[in-house]
């Protein structure tokens, strides 16, 4: 199953199972989305649970906080990350802050599906890397999945969430295959996974960069050097303590997104590093992220602006240099 | 007293008995307003306050024709929307002292009233910002096929957001059982209308989008209660929202402490002496000096005694502001 599948595997059992999901976004019904995920849906569960909508991403978050406190479990698309910008003050001040400012009488379970990141040369309005934005906001659950089986799981968890979650899906990860459970099995949200065992190097790894670090520990190990990748899955809540778990047995770490690497959450995961496994260090924990500039549109520059396996590589043999 | 004229009585909507009933909850209002001003300037409440006074009857008149299961969304000024949803005064007053007691259990304050209970899916700090939460308890309610309606306050400076535009458009587009009530009072803050919008007629913003429009003088309280009994009516038998275009008057200052420097005195005092819906209303009424003053010596006690339950309420421990982060 790819990713793509995995995420329409999801939205689509949880409708089959469940009145109260729908999914609402631009685009979404006949053309089944610009990424083609809802493809096929329409025909299953026709146009009021598969909803076209105009192009209003305030209203479309805030009508699906007002029907999730309704009880409704909504799912809206946000075409591209880079949009869920223009449906900022809905997502932070609404969704996030209604059940504290109502003193527990409210919950909103809303889910945001967004995708993005670069690649495809898309230009600097179509391929940002926003995740850090959001786990800076108390009350929002951040899901960033990198493996179909991960997708559908944690995709099912953030419908049943209680809480508003913003679920970001990778633009380059959709056609990725995957194994996955012959049923949905619901991963739980704020639980890593170490996807590849290591003695050396710990690289924490999100989105895209997953693979890139996987190929990178591939590598690494051909010169003797031995990585593990751990990826997070969920951003906010964080599991610190598999992550602290790693670092302290391999003593050296390296963060990896595709988002610029300033502000970026490889800031919170190094200070959640430190801060845990500070007398374990032997070596100042690496950052691999975007270099700090809107995404140029030539093929060259972008390539060269936005983090790959080589980069991880690279800081993965600085760590390993300083001890 | 204002001098007023008896305005002549239309088709008897109300009975006199309901009549009264709705004097009475507008003078709650304004003396709960003229109390909290009072506490606030004592220095007892924190944060800072709106106060409706003037606006009373549109809170009063719309809730008067909702059913209990409706809900509203309300806004920073937000008092008198709330005691007209059934709250009680002393859980709001407790709110506005930060108590346990308090409607919103001392977390959201004067701007964040809720009530779930009562349909009141909260106040909203940001001008606009409870608007595309109706659209979507609307939706909720089209889709389990319910007969309720789903209402949102705002002001004449709400309309120039984009939000605004947003979720009307998408209510008419789906035509869901909302009501959009305008309360225009003809000031965003300290900006009057002629600095803030193109047009007068604000009916026109929801015209623009096909929308179901009934211009409305919200100084009386029964040709409030009239236009949103038959909003509602249309809005919850499938034919779409419905855009209440009510002309009110902010008698007092954008908050408490306003010095109001961008309005003539003289206006504020003319618009006390002609637009007052209290005075309107005891007109209409033909209250005695005698039951006026029996009225309102019950109302003041029942203030009194909401200060009073407020002031024995319980302060939140610091560490429970972690509560209710997630659910």
């Amino acid at each position: 199953m790819t990713y793509r599948e995995a995420v329409r595997d999801a939205l689509s059992s949880a409708m089959r199972a469940d009145d109260d999901v729908f999914i609402m976004g631009e685009d979404i019904a006949e053309m089944g989305g610009s990424m083609g995920v809802t493809q096929g849906m329409l025909a299953e569960f026709g146009p009021e649970r598969v909803r076209n909508t105009p192009i209003s991403e305030m209203a479309i978050v805030g009508t699906g906080i007002g029907a999730a406190m309704q009880g409704m479990r909504p799912v809206v698309e946000i075409m591209y990350q880079d949009f869920l910008t223009l449906s900022m003050e809905q997502l932070v001040n609404q969704a996030a802050k209604h059940r504290t400012m109502s003193g527990g009488q409210v919950k909103v379970p809303l889910t945001i599906r967004t995708q993005g990141g670069a690649g495809w040369s898309p230009g600097a309005q179509h391929a940002q890397q926003l995740e850090s934005w959001f786990v800076h906001v108390p009350g929002l659950k951040v899901v960033f999945p990198s493996t179909p089986e991960d997708a559908r799981g944690l995709l099912w968890s953030s419908i049943y969430d209680d809480n508003t979650v913003i679920f970001f899906e990778h633009r380059l990860l959709y056609p990725l295959k995957g194994t996955v459970p012959d049923e949905i099995e619901p991963i739980e949200l704020g639980k890593a996974r170490v996807l590849r065992a290591g003695s050396d190097v710990t690289v924490i790894a999100i989105g895209r960069m997953v693979p890139e670090a996987l190929q990178a520990a591939e590598e690494a190990e051909k010169e003797g050097i031995s990585v593990e990748v751990v990826d997070p899955r969920t951003l906010l809540p964080l599991d610190e303590e598999t992550i602290i778990t790693s670092v302290k047995k391999t003593t050296r770490c390296v963060t990896a997104h595709e988002a610029v690497t300033r502000g970026g959450f490889g800031a919170e995961l190094a200070a959640v590093v430190q801060q845990g496994a500070f007398d374990y260090l032997d070596a100042p924990i690496e950052r691999v992220g975007a270099k700090f500039a809107p995404l140029a549109f030539a093929p060259a520059m972008e390539q060269w602006v936005v983090p790959h396996a080589a980069d991880v590589l690279e800081a993965v043999k600085r760590t390993v240099a300083r001890s | 007293m204002a001098k007023v004229e008896k305005k002549p009585r239309g088709k008897d909507v109300l009975s006199d008995e309901r009549l009264l009933e709705l004097f009475r909850e507008m003078l709650l209002i304004r003396r709960f307003e003229e109390k909290v001003e009072e506490r606030f300037r004592a220095g007892e409440l924190p944060g800072f306050l709106h106060v409706c006074i003037g606006q009373e009857a549109v809170a009063a008149g719309v809730m008067a024709a909702l059913e209990p299961d409706d809900v509203i969304a309300s806004t920073h000024r937000a008092h008198g929307h709330t005691i007209s949803k059934g709250t009680h005064v002393n859980a709001i007053m407790a709110e506005l002292y930060g108590k346990a007691e308090g409607c919103s259990h001392g977390y959201g304050g004067s701007m964040h009233l809720y009530d779930i209970e009562k349909g009141n899916l909260g106040a909203n700090a940001v001008v606009g910002g409870g608007l595309p939460a109706i659209t979507g308890a609307a939706l909720a309610f089209q889709f389990r096929k319910q007969e309720r309606v789903a209402v949102a306050f705002f002001g004449d400076g709400a309309t120039n957001t984009g939000v605004f535009h947003e979720s009307l458009n998408l209510a008419q587009l789906w035509k869901v059982p909302a009501l959009f009530v305008l309360e225009m009072n003809a000031w965003a803050e300290s900006t009057p209308i002629s600095q803030h919008a193109p047009i007068e007629d604000f009916s026109q913003r929801a015209v623009a989008f096909g929308m179901h429009s009934i211009d409305v003088d919200g100084q009386d309280v029964e040709e409030v209660y009239k236009a949103t009994r038959e909003a509602r009516e249309f809005a919850a038998s499938g034919q779409g929202p419905v855009f209440l275009n009510i002309r009110t008057y902010r008698l007092v200052g954008h908050y408490i402490g306003d010095p109001q420097v961008y309005r003539e005195k003289d206006e504020v005092n003319e618009l006390r002496e002609s637009k007052d819906p209290i005075e309107l209303l005891r007109a209409q009424l033909e209250l005695s000096e005698e039951e006026f003053e029996a009225l309102d010596t019950e109302i003041e006690a029942i203030v009194e005694g909401a200060v009073e339950f407020a002031k024995a309420g319980t302060d939140p421990k610091p560490e429970d502001a972690l509560k209710y982060v997630y659910a």
